[in-house]
């Protein structure tokens, strides 16, 4: 398999200049990446951005318009069916059979990788464990709550033990506490040493998931790192997210002006890139403005995006 | 490397090879959970059919003088290859529109089989070959009942279940490739029930020979898989007088409608899929 020189880790993925075209609308527009075996590998951006498309030519089954792709060193226009024998795919929206229970819907998906029936019986019981589904298992998918649902169609996707699992917005429509049992089993899987390839529109997904992800905004890549690396390069240490109301914002940042090492000024607020968050609050307050409300954090991956594209990943 | 591979739960081979059966194996067995009303539909229908027509119309026509029109066999003998070569149309029918759909546009079902080493065209012949196995369930039940009834002769079983085996396939073959190309329902099975299949019902010489029909109404037979299948069945059932060439044409109406019906699935399923 093909291993980088400078890096010596095996590539399983790689993409150069992948393109992808539907008619007059170009979804992905020349992109460039590797995914390396055993890491987590995000594709953020905002809706649009061109992640589903990309996730559909790695998952073997969309072909692309032009450009090379190459999974598990092999080519996914002719050996889709071998490709995608080791690939766990768990899809926006799961595609579980309702009719079926928990435990048939890990099982008849098993089959169709031609899995026998006696390793089947064994790999589910493995399976209802970890995705904490053993007291659903004859449970019929109808009954299952979101949360559950995902988890089902997470171990639906690991029924043939995949190189490469591929999360297409995962926690996408789940509360809050159900997206954490899923953060949390995900977490599991990266231990493991699986290989993650994720999708997902959620900066604080991609800095708890992700060990490298590539930024997209309009089917191209923005900016490729680890969340550290990303927010070191186009971010400051922290951020104040200072709030005048929304008439005065625009007022306010005028003044503000040579505060900190950069301004972004938002139809609802007003962000200070600085290293030191607090000592820059006292120095607005000094001067005499008085926000309604005042924040200071660290920097994340949404500031990024911002800087990058000067839009909000959420609007 | 060879370690790598010795650790793979996934048979490459044996994962791409039968992902046509496995898709099949997948449907029947959901089709289990409704296995009651399959049985039930099976065999409530041709029961159904024999008493209201067999002892009812039958009674009426056997009563005059059936030898001048259906060339002296009982009525019930005469409608029967007609009648199942509905039922095993009514029975593929089911499992090639309902599940493609289901599988395109409401659960999505094919998406996620796609995802697995199963191919789109694999998908659509797993659909073809379930079709196929309901058909051929439900002509069996209704064979029994019609054997039950004393209706038709042992001997006639086997050219009865290959002619409407054979309109099966030519009409699943046609509506799959029809139904593959659906975005939506849009009360698209209603039309098809209303606008092809009971003009079929009617016109396809199914209770009385297609002759009687004015000429212009003929074609309508004609162009029907079931017209083709029920002649067919009744040359072979019990000795209809039939043209050896016009055999030959009913066998490759049905057959080409199956090779060509597929002919056109195939692409649209890789299609969709790829989307």
């Amino acid at each position: 398999m093909v291993r980088t020189k400078a890096s010596n880790r095996e590539v399983v993925i790689s993409a150069k200049n992948l393109r992808k075209q539907y008619k007059d609308f170009v979804a992905v527009d020349g992109i460039d990446f590797e995914v390396y075996r055993g890491e987590a590998f995000g594709l953020l951006g905002p809706n649009g951005a061109g992640k589903s498309t990309t996730m559909k030519m790695i998952s073997s089954v969309s072909q692309r318009s032009s450009g090379d792709l190459a999974i598990l060193g092999k080519e996914p226009n002719t050996q889709g069916p071998e490709i995608r024998a080791h690939l766990g795919v768990v899809p926006q929206k799961d595609m579980l059979d309702r009719e079926l229970t928990a435990w048939e819907n890990l099982f008849t998906y098993g089959r169709y990788f031609g899995l026998s029936r006696a390793w089947l019986k064994n790999k589910i019981e493995e399976l209802l464990d970890f995705a904490q589904l053993q007291e659903k298992r004859k449970e019929k998918v109808e009954g299952l709550s979101g949360g559950m649902q995902r988890r089902l169609a997470i171990a639906r996707g690991l029924i043939n033990e995949p190189e490469i699992v591929l999360l297409d917005e995962p926690t996408t429509g789940l509360d809050p506490q159900a997206r954490h049992i899923l953060w949390d089993r995900l977490f599991r899987l990266k231990e493991e040493g699986v290989t993650l390839v994720i999708t997902t529109h959620y900066m604080d997904e991609a800095e708890q998931l992700c060990d490298r992800l590539v930024v997209m905004d309009k089917g191209k890549i923005m900016a490729e790192g680890s969340p550290a690396e990303l927010i070191k390069k186009y971010s400051s240490k922290e951020v104040v997210e200072l709030r005048f109301g929304t008439d005065k914002n625009e007022e306010a940042a005028k003044a503000l002006k040579g505060f900190g090492d950069r301004l972004e000024v938002l139809p609802d607020r007003i962000l200070i890139y600085s290293k030191n968050g607090e000592e820059l609050l006292a120095k607005v307050i000094d001067k005499g403005l008085h926000p309604i409300t005042s924040l200071v954090r660290r920097s994340s991956l949404e500031d990024v995006f911002l800087r990058l594209t000067g839009r909000s990943l959420v609007e | 490397m060879a370690e790598e591979i010795a650790k793979r739960a996934v048979d490459d081979q044996k994962a791409i090879r039968f992902g046509a059966l496995r898709v099949a194996e997948y449907r029947f067995f959901s089709m289990i959970k409704w296995m009651g009303s399959v049985i039930a539909y099976g065999l409530g229908n041709p029961i159904l059919y024999l008493v209201s027509v067999g002892l009812g119309i039958g009674a009426l026509v056997d009563a005059g003088n059936p030898d001048a029109a259906l060339g002296g066999v009982s009525y019930l003998q005469f409608v029967a290859p007609a009648l199942l070569a509905s039922a095993a149309i009514q029975g593929v029918m089911d499992e090639v529109t309902f599940p493609t759909m289901d599988g395109f546009v409401w659960d999505k079902l094919f998406f996620a089989i796609n995802a697995t080493s199963v191919s789109a065209r694999q998908i659509a012949d797993g659909v073809m070959i379930v079709a196929l196995g309901r058909g051929l369930f439900t002509v069996v039940m209704y064979v029994a009942v019609l054997l039950a009834f004393g209706a038709i002769p042992w001997a006639s079983v086997l050219p009865l279940v290959f002619t409407s085996m054979l309109a099966g396939w030519g009409m699943a073959s046609v509506m799959l490739a029809i139904t593959a190309r659906l975005e939506n329902d849009e009360g698209y099975f209603a039309i098809i029930g209303r606008f092809v299949i009971a003009p079929m019902f009617l016109f396809s010489g199914t209770f009385y020979p297609l002759e009687l029909m004015p000429i212009y109404l003929q074609p309508i037979g004609w162009i029907s898989p079931l017209w083709h299948a029920t002649q067919l069945g009744r040359a072979l059932s019990y000795g209809m007088p039939l043209e050896l060439w016009l055999g030959v044409v009913h066998v490759l109406f049905l057959a080409v409608l199956g090779v060509l019906g597929m002919r056109f699935t195939y692409p649209k399923f890789e299609e969709r899929l790829s989307r």
